[in-house]
């Protein structure tokens, strides 16, 4: 160890008392004897997927255990002392001052009844590091360091006046305004847009550099933590995986479960020429919210063909899922319409027929929300097949039981409850429940955003090939291009409710690019390092979610 | 115009509109009251003849909807009628009544609700240790007494045994201010141990259902006392449903304490409204039920401001 190595952290051990109904309580291991060591000044990233324990170690550096989390075992050294075996008061003493932490989502993070300001300085007043206009004065510079839009006034809005990336970045002018040695990222650019995380990622980078703390940076993008980190610890399960440089790990991985880390998103999909007749036209539709005076969708006009997928991208507020509720009719449009296997839909949908319905079917991002969780697998997947088809009993089961097995699953999941499945479980039953109905067209909304990267590949691949079998058609809504060049066969690129740039995948995705199609492909993170520095030097716009 | 001045005046527009109908229910519940003012009036020595003659001096001949609105525009002019039973004016007679009421109320009201909500939060800090439970049982205990038992029982220690308080608690305009006071603190108590735990309650749930948000983790990820992470963070959040449950207690203070009174023999509205209806003296019941149901309205009506000011979306638009 030398004098630098001011976090030291020894054989870490972490679990959680679970209360599983009709049982006695029982301990729960998360973190299985995790060490590591950080510099001052230097950036470690943690990564793995959900459930692998990183954030549980990130806070564990700052003595804390989230919910019932309780850590049994092993060391913490910051600067000297093992925190972990201090009082309470110490361990007060301690955050807010010597370690902080920006959270993966500062919307919720930041107390909605408090100015932006007041939140930003209360733990540098409170641990009397700086006198009130001291850090008030610290925060300002903080904030124009992060490049915040005013930042001499920001600080007198509330949470809700300013955007969620503005938010991130106030929230890391937070950690940072009490000089602490170390910060806990968590996760700090997840739920942003592409082209929001790259300058958020691009602030937060600079920031660690000019001010010199050490930092913890968990995400579960490989391509992300390569851009900030200076070393990197795979984890999985608890468990270490790896851990070494930055350069070692994503140029000469060493185990499987890294190379899979690596290499994921290596579906490709052969392109389909478009058919004369599309399945699907959305004809220069302009739609407005209820109570509203602007419109949210400006003329669009996108062609879907049978047996293809259409992939609709643009960042959050660029009418993606707005247009999935025109042509789903639960928001009739103001003008324009919309014709469907050769017929025109009704606008609204009351006036659909139950074979309009049937037709189209809908797969929600949440996976856990769109299902009634007391209701069983078999319930869940029986329901559209009783409803449009009049199955009942033997031949009901057989075909939840065909549509179990067209998921990948087995007929063992049939009584099982939703709180029983993983996140890629509950979403391939939406699936399922999706394709009971035997619809022409699916509408998948943002269907593996909120799942781990391993995880969604499978669902990705499960969609591509059910679509070769049932020659079904995706309208495939997302925010992330790699996603969009797994699977499209064209794509509409939306920016501001309109069509940006439409077309054949492999014309879309060449140059010449427009401005923002550009600065939407130039922002995805890419598995290599230097790419943040190269990107920031070449785009020719900024995103509007700035 | 900010759209929190318009959403006030909403607020307000409402609540006199709920009050004019609450007339209207009023004035049409007691027409629909069993015999015949005149006949109640005139009791035993009724002749057809007297009926029929004090029915029109009455105006009781005049179609309902006419004598609503000369009910109406008396009760606009402040003139609440006279008393059937004793010729009486109904607002000077209610007004020292109400006086009283809204006496013992305020005393009453400002030593529960602070009380209420500093029990609340000390219930969050120690959750489920013993001071959470012994407050939670304490106050559970006083509001599933009935007020009259809890009422002896304090009669019985501290007026009969100890002989601190007065047992009677019965008050007139030649008594001091502290002569007063002395003599309310049983009946304060009372109702002070009644409404304590549904407030306390709301307040504990209130702030529970907070502590569960992201920003008070970052609050004691910051090295805030837990306490300080509750009174700064989370309780700023809990107010709207807090003052909602605050309100309907105030409002119960004033309309519902009727068995306190009488057990205490205080001259307030709830004794005057009860005598009264006993007698069938209908201008004054509608006068009482007027003067309750706007106690009721006017301080839901604050409530809903209150909660509409104390979130900063609707204060500080984008």
């Amino acid at each position: 160890m030398t004098e630098d190595t001011f976090l030291k952290v020894r054989d870490l051990k972490i679990g959680a008392t679970a209360y599983p109904p009709g049982e006695p309580p029982k301990w729960i291991e998360i973190v299985h004897g995790v060490s590591l060591d950080l510099e001052k000044g230097k950036v470690l990233g943690l990564i793995g997927e959900s459930g692998a324990g990183k954030s549980t170690i990130g806070l564990a550096a700052m003595g804390y255990g989230r919910g019932g989390v309780e850590i049994s075992g092993g060391e913490v050294w910051i600067n000297g002392r093992d925190i972990l075996s201090g009082s309470p008061r110490e361990l007060r003493r301690l955050r807010g001052s010597e370690v902080t932490y920006v959270s993966q989502s500062a919307a919720a993070s930041f107390n909605p009844a408090k100015k932006i300001m007041e939140q930003v300085i209360e733990a540098s007043v409170r641990h009397g590091k700086f006198s009130r206009s001291e850090a008030e004065k610290r925060a300002v510079s903080l904030f124009d360091k992060l490049g915040l839009p005013d930042p001499e006034t920001i600080g007198e809005r509330y949470p809700h006046q300013v955007s969620g990336g503005q938010l991130q970045r106030a929230m890391t002018a937070m950690a940072l305004c009490p000089q602490p040695d170390l910060v806990v990222f968590d996760e700090p650019t997840t739920a942003l847009d592409v082209t929001t995380q790259i300058d958020v990622l691009k602030a937060i980078k600079e920031a660690i550099a000019d001010t010199g703390v050490a930092a913890i940076y968990i995400t579960h993008d490989l391509a992300v933590v390569a851009q900030v980190a200076d070393d990197i610890m795979v984890l999985r399960m608890g468990e270490k995986v790896e851990y070494g440089s930055t350069e070692q790990i994503i140029n000469a991985p060493q185990e499987e479960y890294t190379r899979a880390l690596v290499s994921v998103r290596s579906i490709s999909h052969e392109e389909k020429p478009p058919t004369n007749e599309p399945l699907l036209s959305v004809q220069n539709v302009t739609a407005r919210y209820r109570g509203t005076n602007f419109d949210v969708l400006h003329d669009v006009s996108v062609d879907v063909h049978p047996g293809q997928t259409l992939a609709v991208v643009g960042e959050s507020g660029s009418g993606k899922s707005t247009l999935a509720r025109v042509i789903t009719g639960l928001l009739p449009p103001r003008d324009g319409m919309i014709e469907f296997s050769g017929r025109t839909l009704s606008p609204t949908l009351a006036g659909r027929t139950r074979e309009d319905l049937r037709e189209l079917q809908m797969i929600y991002q949440m996976a856990d929300v769109a299902m009634n969780p007391r209701h069983t697998v078999g319930t869940i997947i029986g329901r559209p097949l009783e409803f449009y088809f009049g199955l009942k009993g033997a031949e009901k089961k057989k075909r939840v039981k065909e549509l179990l097995d067209e998921i990948e699953m087995g007929d063992g999941f049939l009584d099982r409850y939703p709180a029983e499945l993983s996140g890629g479980q509950k979403q391939r039953v939406c699936i399922a429940r999706a394709l009971a109905a035997k619809p022409k067209l699916i509408i998948c909304d943002e269907v593996t955003s909120a799942l781990d990267p391993l995880v969604a590949d499978g669902i990705l691949k499960l969609l591509l090939n059910l679509q070769k079998r049932e020659d079904v058609a995706y309208l495939f809504i997302t925010h992330d291009i790699a996603t969009v060049r797994a699977i499209a066969d064209s794509i509409a690129v939306m920016y501001q409710g309109r069509v940006q740039r439409y077309g054949a995948k492999s014309t879309v995705l060449s140059p010449p690019f427009d401005d923002y199609t550009d600065l939407l492909l130039s922002s995805v993170p890419e598995m290599k390092l230097g790419w943040l520095e190269e990107v920031i030097e070449t785009r020719r716009m900024t995103s509007a979610g700035n | 115009m900010h759209p929190v001045v318009i959403l006030i005046a909403q607020r307000i527009a409402l609540g006199v509109l709920l009050l004019f109908a609450t007339s209207i229910l009023i004035f049409v519940g007691t027409l629909i009251l069993p015999g015949d003012v005149a006949q109640a009036i005139l009791g035993q020595s009724a002749t057809p003849q007297s009926l029929a003659n004090l029915r029109e001096e009455m105006g009781l001949n005049d179609p309902a909807w006419q004598r609503y609105f000369q009910w109406l525009r008396g009760v606009l002019q402040g003139d609440l009628g006279s008393s059937l039973s004793n010729q009486r004016d109904i607002a000077t007679q209610i007004g020292a009544r109400l006086g009283n009421t809204l006496f013992l109320a305020f005393w009453a009201a400002l030593v529960a609700v602070p009380l209420a909500i500093f029990l609340g939060l000390l219930a969050v800090r120690y959750r489920d240790r013993w001071p959470d439970k012994l407050i939670s049982g304490f106050t559970l205990a006083s509001i599933s007494l009935p007020e009259f038992f809890l009422g002896y029982v304090l009669i019985y220690f501290f007026a009969v045994k100890w002989r601190w308080f007065p047992s009677v608690s019965t008050i007139y305009d030649s008594m001091s201010f502290w002569q007063k006071l002395d003599a309310i603190v049983l009946p304060a108590a009372v109702l002070t141990l009644v409404i304590l735990a549904h407030m306390m309650r709301m307040t504990r749930a209130a702030i529970l259902n907070v502590m569960q948000s992201a920003y008070v983790e970052t609050a004691e990820l910051k090295g805030l006392t837990t306490f300080d992470v509750i009174r700064k963070h989370a309780f700023p959040n809990a107010i709207a449903p807090v003052v909602n449950v605050v309100m309907l207690n105030l409002a119960y203070l004033v309309v519902g304490v009727v068995v306190v009174e009488v057990v205490f023999v205080y001259p307030g509205m709830g004794q005057y409204l009860v005598d009264h209806v006993s007698k069938r003296d209908v201008p004054v019941v509608q006068a009482c039920g007027l003067i309750f149901a706007a106690v009721y309205i006017g301080l839901n009506m604050i409530a809903d401001i209150v909660s509409i000011l104390a979130n900063p979306r609707l204060r500080h638009p984008r």
